[in-house]
């Protein structure tokens, strides 16, 4: 065990903490005074240009190979950089889906025309992805979708519905999980597309959230035709290609979110400097100091649960249990940060923004409320306990 | 950064848990719990043999020389089998204190004895106040003249003082004034005593987990000679806390390979025991459960395992990692432990069954060294909240 960084690594942390001193975009530096996030439709333009700039100085992409625009460097840059980040309460990346996951699953399974053709532009945030897998009638049984692509010449056409998804509305790509033999056992059937979202035949009908922002929509497909160069990973492959897919996005993705915790946590409690509850300081009352140091204590854990799935993954080991954990450690700190977040202002906790009473103008009130799609988003809880159940403890299936 | 285990460690843990299988298996296990004294000649003289008794003393003082994510691995194993006997005691709390706070000639003379397994030792700090920090410490030394001290007061919960030959005392030689907030740490004096001194009493306390001795110590006018001051009058508090520091590591690492084995007894039973027609395991309402066990498991060992590097390392942060260890570890080995039960049904009930072994392990690790409670509120302080 040696928890000290090497030198290369030190001199990585410090390269990333000067570029972040002097380069934080001061309007986001100026909203974020609370600490919690901003509704990111609200951020749109300010997000791509900070991931511009970001992938101008060469910290997007750290673990991707040189010759499609990354740095070749591995996991423990890219845990450094969300670290980094974090401390220095940085804005998130915008096209985190680009990123997080069909970057690295184009990496796995794209040609070497797909990845020269896709990579370059998730990285520069020319291209913004969203995830088309969830349909109304396919959620965490996600294997019994129902959209079709039939073959017609190199083309395919796709026909049906898919819904969740988040960022629709403002995405060129999609990556798409649709039958192509329905005669297939179900997991057998499915390809994964890579899916130009301005195709004719292609529509995005936002949906109101419990936020009430349209963060997330219904996409519908009426005879999109799909070029056959577009499959990724082999015809009727496309359930191994998916879950690689949400294997980064469990892993990669959900490390930078548990490093992001440490902004909400910091947000937290310089909140709870400012409040009071009874007449006396929140920070000074003995129950609320516990629920604050309980979180404290569980975003160390989550992120040594992180680092030390990170270190197997290096050495070339398969990930172990500890890495399963991630995500599901994640949505329930995360969650009950944000119910505390509420405790703290108590009867202010009601007010949204527009009053001018609204604790910090609101914006823990739209991470509250958006924070109760994390146990959903991803893969649910409950999905999370039966792949722990089945695959790292070996229980039977149901 | 890598935190992973070497080689040497893996080699440790093969050889601890194999050691363990054998010498102290669950019908061992019971045998010595019901004995006042918890352990045999025997079995110490083996664990003296295996060098574990010396494990993290320099090897002038006989020792091994091994660092606290070494003895972190061999804990986690002693606590997979639930271990009985005086180690946690000797090895960690008295034999601790005595190569934070003892001179050179003091360190010589006891830690050799403690590694080859000839000299018990343990360490009376806490009170019936129930206290784990410095403002507990009421019992008294009052010098007599010559350097010689005279100690009076009360020990409560003190491990294995019943065969321990050497208690490491906590008292208070200097003004610093009971519950007075500045200087309480001033004044805390560290005495070895033997426990057959006169004035000294011992008396064995019935414990809900039998694998863990625990004793009430009367000072009633114990005078002590000049050279039973261990490190400097009334600075005791310092390499104390260092002390408590490496222990509760240690004891939280004893903690997570409990736990872990809980996790497994859980697992291989929901695989084998049907109901309605299927193995129970298969259900979500036990699935998820072990599911849950398996994330409070993992945590625990995560801030376990940082902990021990940063003590070793004497990194910034191990005091604040210290309590956030404890603070986890203490809630997690005891839901696991709880549902470990629950999902056993009846069976998990019985006396028969290990489980309440771990279960009643789990309980009494809790409270020693401060329980979550305790621990958060550290937390909160260290993080200036």
């Amino acid at each position: 065990m040696e928890l000290t960084p090497t030198p290369e690594q030190r001199s990585f942390r410090d390269e990333v903490r000067a570029w972040l001193r002097g380069n934080m975009p001061r309007e986001w530096t100026a909203r974020l005074a609370a600490s919690s996030d901003v509704p990111r439709a609200e951020a749109y333009d300010l997000l791509r240009d900070w991931q511009r700039r970001l992938h101008a100085a060469g910290f997007i992409g750290l673990t991707w190979p040189r010759e499609y625009g990354g740095r070749g460097l591995t996991f423990m840059e890219e845990m450094i950089l969300a670290e980094e980040m974090a401390l220095a309460k940085a804005p998130p990346v915008l096209n985190i889906l680009g990123i997080g996951m069909a970057g690295p699953t184009i990496i796995a399974y794209g040609t070497e025309e797909q990845k020269k053709r896709y990579l370059p532009k998730i990285l520069s945030a020319d291209e913004i992805w969203c995830q088309g897998y969830s349909e109304p009638n396919a959620g965490s049984d996600l294997a019994s979708l129902q959209t079709r692509a039939v073959r017609d010449g190199r083309e395919y056409v796709v026909d049906g519905q898919k819904v969740w998804t988040s960022l629709a509305h403002t995405s060129d790509w999609m990556m798409l999980l649709a039958r192509t033999d329905p005669d297939a056992p179900r997991h057998k059937g499915i390809t994964y597309f890579l899916l130009d979202m301005h195709l004719p035949g292609v529509t995005v009908k936002p949906l109101r959230q419990i936020t009430g922002d349209a963060e997330f929509n219904e996409v519908f497909f009426d005879g999109v035709r799909v070029h056959d160069s577009q499959v990724l990973g082999g015809v009727n492959n496309g359930w191994a290609v998916g879950m690689t897919t949400l294997m980064y996005e469990r892993l990669a993705l959900g490390f930078g979110l548990q490093m992001r915790l440490r902004i909400a946590l910091d947000g937290l409690i310089e909140m709870a400097r400012r409040a009071e509850k009874a007449g006396h300081a929140v920070t000074k009352d003995p129950v609320l100091r516990q629920k604050i140091a309980q979180l404290w204590i569980d975003t160390e854990c989550l992120k040594y649960t992180g680092a030390r799935a990170i270190t197997r993954l290096l050495k070339g080991e398969m990930p172990g249990p500890e890495a399963s954990t991630g995500k599901m450690g994640w949505v329930e700190t995360h969650q009950r940060l944000q119910e505390l977040a509420m405790e703290i202002q108590g009867p202010y906790a009601q007010l949204v923004k527009g009053s001018d009473w609204a604790v910090e103008d609101g914006l823990w009130q739209h991470a509250f409320l958006r924070s109760r799609a994390n146990s959903i988003e991803g893969g649910t809880t409950e999905i999370q306990k039966n792949i722990i159940g089945e695959r790292v403890l070996g229980l039977p299936k149901g | 950064m890598d935190f992973g285990f070497t080689e040497e460690q893996e080699l440790l843990r093969a050889t601890a848990r194999k050691f363990l299988e054998n010498e102290c298996p669950s019908p061992t296990v019971r045998k010595l719990m019901d004995t006042p004294e918890g352990t045999t000649p025997e079995f110490w003289a083996k664990l003296a043999e295996q060098g574990w008794l010396g494990l993290i003393f320099p090897e002038v003082y006989g020792g091994v020389g091994l660092g606290v994510v070494d003895l972190v691995v061999l804990m986690e194993e002693m606590g997979r089998v639930v271990m009985p006997g005086p180690y946690l005691s000797t090895v960690l709390l008295g034999g601790l204190a005595l190569l934070e706070a003892g001179s050179e000639a003091q360190k010589k003379q006891w830690l050799p004895k403690i590694a080859a397994g000839e000299t018990r030792a343990t360490l009376a700090l806490t009170e019936p106040n129930a206290r784990w920090d410095a403002q507990g410490v009421t019992a008294t030394a009052a010098a007599t003249g010559g350097g010689a001290f005279t100690l009076s007061g009360t020990k409560l919960f003190v491990p294995d003082a019943h065969v321990a030959d050497l208690l490491v005392v906590a008292a208070r030689t200097g003004p610093g004034a009971v519950g007075a907030a500045a200087g309480s740490e001033d004044g805390v004096s560290l005495f070895l005593v033997p426990r057959r001194a006169p004035g000294l009493e011992v008396t064995l306390l019935p414990t809900m987990d039998q694998t863990r001795k625990l004793c009430e110590v009367k000072l009633a006018g114990v005078r002590v000679p000049a050279d039973a001051l261990l490190g400097v009058a009334g600075q005791g508090w310092r390499p104390l806390r260092r002390v408590l520091e490496r222990a509760t590591v240690a004891l939280c690492a004893e903690m997570c390979g409990g736990a872990q084995r809980v996790l497994e007894m859980t697992t291989e039973y929901a695989k084998i025991r049907i109901a309605f027609g299927k193995p129970i395991g298969a259900y979500q309402g036990v699935k998820h459960k072990a599911a849950d066990m398996l994330v409070e498991v993992e945590n625990a060992k995560s801030i376990t395992y940082y902990t021990a590097w940063a003590v070793d390392e004497n990194a910034p942060d191990a005091t604040l990692a210290v309590s956030m260890a404890k603070a986890c570890v203490s809630d997690a080995y005891r839901r696991v432990a709880g549902a470990g039960i629950q999902l056993h049904g009846g069976i998990g009930f019985t006396w028969e069954h290990d489980l309440h072994l771990y279960f009643k392990r789990a309980k009494s690790s809790e409270f020693t060294f401060g329980d979550a409670t305790h621990h958060r509120e550290r937390v909160a302080q260290l993080i200036n909240l």
